[in-house]
């Protein structure tokens, strides 16, 4: 750490405890746990979503659905465990963390229950609720195994290798819609894609953060960019390297931006230089341009976003942008009321890629911002802990699970509001696909379990300790 | 450290902010454009939720909504689909609409402003207002004496209130059953090719859309325009036109189907029908005097709504001499639409004022609150009142004793013109038989209706008489009904 940053670091953690001492003086008396408020949020999220529920039922058949109360205790008591869970594992853990999860997860559900009414076929609902309680089960076991975020460092290179032999597998099974992103097996679909992630993720931060110093001051200048010495940056970039190309093989794009966009963002805050952030745009900036024109799927995807309505002039009808943004439209300021809009006539993917299309039909404006505004604490929560923090993984850490929702949402609702090209994506909570749901509880779990370390009075690590943890991460010096 | 991490934070909010501001975009500035886009099926979908209003005749809803369950929910039903077809039109999900359900469709699908109470709230919590009624001027027994009259042959009728212009009857023969065409799938595509393919063509509208030559009957305008020019001073004086006339600057010789003609007054040719004392006289009136007092009763107007649109009736307003005679007697390029016709009854009957036709009553909410009335244009005068009652005169007397006679209704006064018009290559065609008349109070004169007949295929020799033998009957049977 350079001097200002010692600086600020103390100065975030004098105005994290609350207080105007500066580092070193004893300890400030514990921050309140504030458990109670987020029993409060949680019984409240737990009702939003219920009445989301019930107005789909009266909307549609003018009754109270069959499955009302059922759906309530299943979602009350997914989220009371997961708070009792918090509560004597994580006690200092930030407030707004789970009902934020629980209320993203049951606005999905709902949606999904919603869209189900008109598939009679096709009931994606039941499983989506099962792979919530499987979420939700996994974030308590990491809020309980996992007492210090710490730990994971040791396990880096682990990580990645977990997370790319779960890339690689799916090359091993068929392609679903030109994407080799599933794992088949008994009647399952996994996306390892998904968890692999935040496995990424973990690996970033903490080899970044053991190597800081030598990314951001060794190594040659060329012109008034210092470029980081060979060995330092060589095996971050190669695993780097070796997951975008397996995630190309796949046809899946939008998970290989987003690492790329972790990447970046992790490799910006750890050495603090702003040329990263520009090698890393004008990179983009080719790979996106030469997929772009070499693969025809995305060029596809390219012309569609500059011209939705071709389709219409063509005489095909509308595209799924097309239909997305009508949709949008048809909702206008408040919405068409819950199971009352049209989105199902977006067709293929309207439970995946575009159900946010559904919820800006029927919630309108209002319930989009909502939305959007909810992933920014999500996000937020993130940033808070990392500027809380000592240790340099932590801070890292926490500002990848923060990227890393924050990007998707941009990324998945840029694409179907016409803001950005469309990149298949799940958005994160809301969409269906078990492997999302799952993965996105693990992030909130490894948010609760950093936050709770930056809020709480636990005795901060000193600064070194990281560096001399016995972790194979030293690099050569 | 902290700085980047302060940045990254600021980063995501930029992004958070972007998707905001873009869905502003999409969901308030933008959304009308793609709710507007034909492309987008939620207006359909929409427009399809509710049960459609009802068309009233006489008091009783003709028009119904049966529930299909399918996406565009609710079909439209028809009591007696082929009875109202002319007015009504069809209401397709496939096909649009047509007549009255498309000139007040918004009232009946309920997206007309006029509906919504509040206007702003309404707005908010997207609800629609039910669709509303719309209330016809049509009798549904003279209805019925005209449809049951023309009995499937090809031909039309046209009543209307003197008075007022309101349409009280209004058959096209043959018809069909709007209800075929509502919905969509392949009975509708089917029944869609079939009517449009059939050789009787039973979706052509031959009241309002259909022009044919009027013959003898548009003597009545021509008579008019020489009586109100001042050529014609006295009905009787006798105007010693040559038998066969010889249109002037040609050899063509024109001939009268009876005798009696040569030296016959204006009420004598009137009741013979005598083409030579006519084309004559359209002559003597000329080309511009002929065509303003045809423009005067609605000939070359393409404005005329009911609200449906009526096709325009022809009077050529450039022609020789020759084509000018042969106009006046309803021949050459002279058309007119059944509606067209029956304006002319109705005006001699009215002494000289036309109020233009209407069929909207007037519309109201599905609670039976009125909205509006229908549109009413104002009535005007095309002819010297004299010269009204002049026809009268004579168009009774063509009742009276004249080939006219089936048309007459004990104790009332009925005046009539009958008609037969030649059309087709050389004339071969069967001839239309056309019969206008009209019917007043005996003791307070009160027009009570006007009733123009066309008759396509009027099995009978080619003479004037087929008029009254094929439409005058009609015409009596309408009028009748309309007294009861």
């Amino acid at each position: 750490m350079d001097v200002a940053d010692r600086a600020d670091a103390a100065e975030a953690r004098a105005q994290a405890a609350g207080d105007g001492r500066a580092a070193g003086a004893p300890p400030a008396p514990p921050r309140p746990k504030r458990r109670g408020v987020e029993l409060a949020l949680l019984v409240g999220a737990v009702l939003i979503s219920f009445c989301g529920y019930l107005a789909v039922g009266l909307a549609r058949t003018h009754a109270v659905p069959a499955g009302a109360l059922r759906y309530a205790a299943g979602l009350g008591g997914l989220a009371l465990l997961a708070h009792l869970a918090v509560r004597f594992g994580a006690p200092y853990a930030d407030p707004l963390l789970l009902p934020t999860g629980v209320l993203l997860n049951g606005l999905g559900l709902v949606l999904i229950f919603r869209l189900d009414l008109e598939t009679p076929a096709d009931h994606a609902a039941p499983a989506q609720l099962v792979w919530s309680t499987v979420g939700v089960a996994l974030f308590i076991a990491v809020v309980a195994v996992l007492r210090d975020h710490r730990v994971l460092q040791r396990y880096a290179y682990g990580c990645a290798g977990l997370a790319l032999a779960l890339m690689v597998a799916p090359i091993l099974f068929p392609a679903v819609n030109g994407a080799r992103i599933w794992i088949r097996a008994a009647g399952f679909s996994l996306q390892p894609g998904e968890f692999a992630k935040v496995l990424i993720t973990v690996f970033f931060a903490a080899y970044l953060a053991a190597n800081r110093e030598a990314l951001a001051d060794t190594g040659k200048a060329v012109w008034r960019l210092r470029l980081p010495a060979a060995q330092v940056l060589g095996p971050v970039v190669a695993i780097w390297l070796v997951s975008v190309g397996v995630l190309v093989l796949e046809r899946d794009l939008g998970t290989s931006l987003l690492f790329f966009g972790v990447f970046v963002v992790l490799l910006y805050v750890a050495t603090g230089r702003t040329g990263w952030i520009a090698v890393g745009v004008l990179l983009a900036a080719a790979g996106a341009a030469a997929v772009g024109t070499l693969e025809p799927h995305v060029h596809g995807r390219v012309q569609d976003w500059l011209h939705p309505f071709a389709g219409i002039a063509a005489g095909r009808g509308p595209g799924q942008l097309a239909q997305s943004l009508f949709a949008f439209a048809a909702g206008g300021t408040f919405g068409t009321g819950l199971g009352q809009g049209h989105s199902s006539l977006i067709g293929f993917a309207r439970k995946s890629d575009f159900i946010l299309a559904t919820l800006g039909e029927e919630l309108g404006l209002a319930g989009l911002s909502a939305l959007f505004l909810l992933y920014a604490l999500l996000a937020a929560c993130g940033y808070r802990a990392a500027l809380g923090l000592r240790d340099p993984f932590g801070s890292l850490l926490a500002v990848g699970l923060a990227v890393l929702p924050a990007l998707q949402v941009f990324v998945i609702a840029g694409g179907v509001m016409g803001l950005i090209p469309l990149t298949g994506m799940a958005m994160p909570f809301l969409a269906q696909g078990g492997s999302s749901v799952v993965t996105n509880w693990i992030i909130v779990a490894l948010l609760a379990r950093i936050t709770d370390r930056a809020r709480g009075p636990w005795p901060d690590a000193p600064a070194r300790q990281a560096r001399a943890a016995p972790d194979a991460l030293g690099a050569a010096r | 450290m902290i700085r980047g991490i302060r940045h990254t934070a600021a980063f995501s909010f930029l992004l958070l902010t972007a998707l905001l501001v873009n869905a502003v975009r999409v969901q308030v500035f933008e959304a009308e454009g793609y709710t507007g886009n034909p492309a987008n099926r939620r207006t359909a979908i929409a427009r399809y939720a509710q049960p459609r209003g009802a068309v009233v005749v006489g008091g009783h809803p003709v028009t119904g909504s049966r529930d299909s369950g399918g996406r565009l929910r609710y079909e439209r039903t028809y009591t007696d689909g082929p009875l109202y077809a002319p007015l009504t039109g069809f209401a397709s999900q496939q096909y649009g609409t047509s007549l009255l359900e498309s000139s007040e469709d918004g009232i009946l699908a309920g997206t007309d402003d006029r509906l919504v109470v509040f206007p702003w709230w309404d707005g908010l919590v997207h609800r629609r207002p039910p669709g509303g009624r719309v209330e016809t001027t049509v009798n549904p027994a003279m209805q019925r004496a005209a449809y049951h009259g023309l009995a499937g042959r090809k031909g039309a009728v046209v009543a209307v209130e003197p008075r007022t212009g309101r349409v009280l009857a209004l058959v096209s023969s043959p018809s069909y059953d709007p209800g075929e065409l509502s919905g969509n799938g392949r009975s509708v595509t089917g029944a869609w090719r079939r009517l449009n393919e059939a050789p009787d063509r039973p979706m052509l509208n031959r009241a309002l859309q259909q022009t044919y030559p009027p013959g003898s009957v548009f003597k009545v305008v021509t008579a008019a325009a020489a009586l109100d020019s001042g050529l014609v001073k006295d009905l009787d004086a006798p105007l010693d036109v040559p038998d066969p006339y010889t249109l002037p600057g040609t050899r063509t010789q024109l001939g009268n189907p009876t005798e009696g003609c040569e030296h016959a007054g204006l009420r004598e040719a009137f009741r013979l029908s005598c083409n030579t004392v006519f084309a004559r006289l359209g002559v003597g009136v000329g080309e511009r005097g002929m065509a303003e007092a045809a423009q005067r009763f609605g000939f070359n107007d393409r404005g005329l709504r009911i609200p449906s649109p009526v096709a325009p009736s022809t009077f050529d307003t450039r022609m020789h001499p020759a084509q000018l005679a042969l106009s006046a007697i309803g021949q050459y390029d002279t058309a007119a639409t059944p509606m067209q016709m029956a304006m002319v009854a109705a005006a001699v009957a009215n002494d000289g004022q036309l109020t233009p036709p209407y069929l909207v009553e007037r519309v109201t909410d599905a609670h039976g609150v009125m909205v509006a009335t229908g549109a009413r244009r104002p009535t005007r005068q095309v002819m010297n009142p004299a010269t009204a009652e002049q026809l009268q005169e004579m168009m009774a007397e063509v009742v009276e004793h004249g080939s006219g006679r089936t048309a007459a209704i004990d104790g009332f006064i009925v005046g009539g013109k009958t008609g037969t018009a030649q059309h087709g290559v050389r004339n071969e065609g069967t001839p239309y038989a056309w019969f206008i008349a009209w019917v007043r109070d005996q003791q307070s004169h009160e027009p009570l209706s006007a009733v123009a007949v066309v008759v396509e295929d009027a099995e009978a020799e080619r003479e004037d008489i087929s008029g009254g033998g094929s439409a005058g009957p009609i015409a009596r049977a309408v009028m009748a009904a309309g007294l009861r």
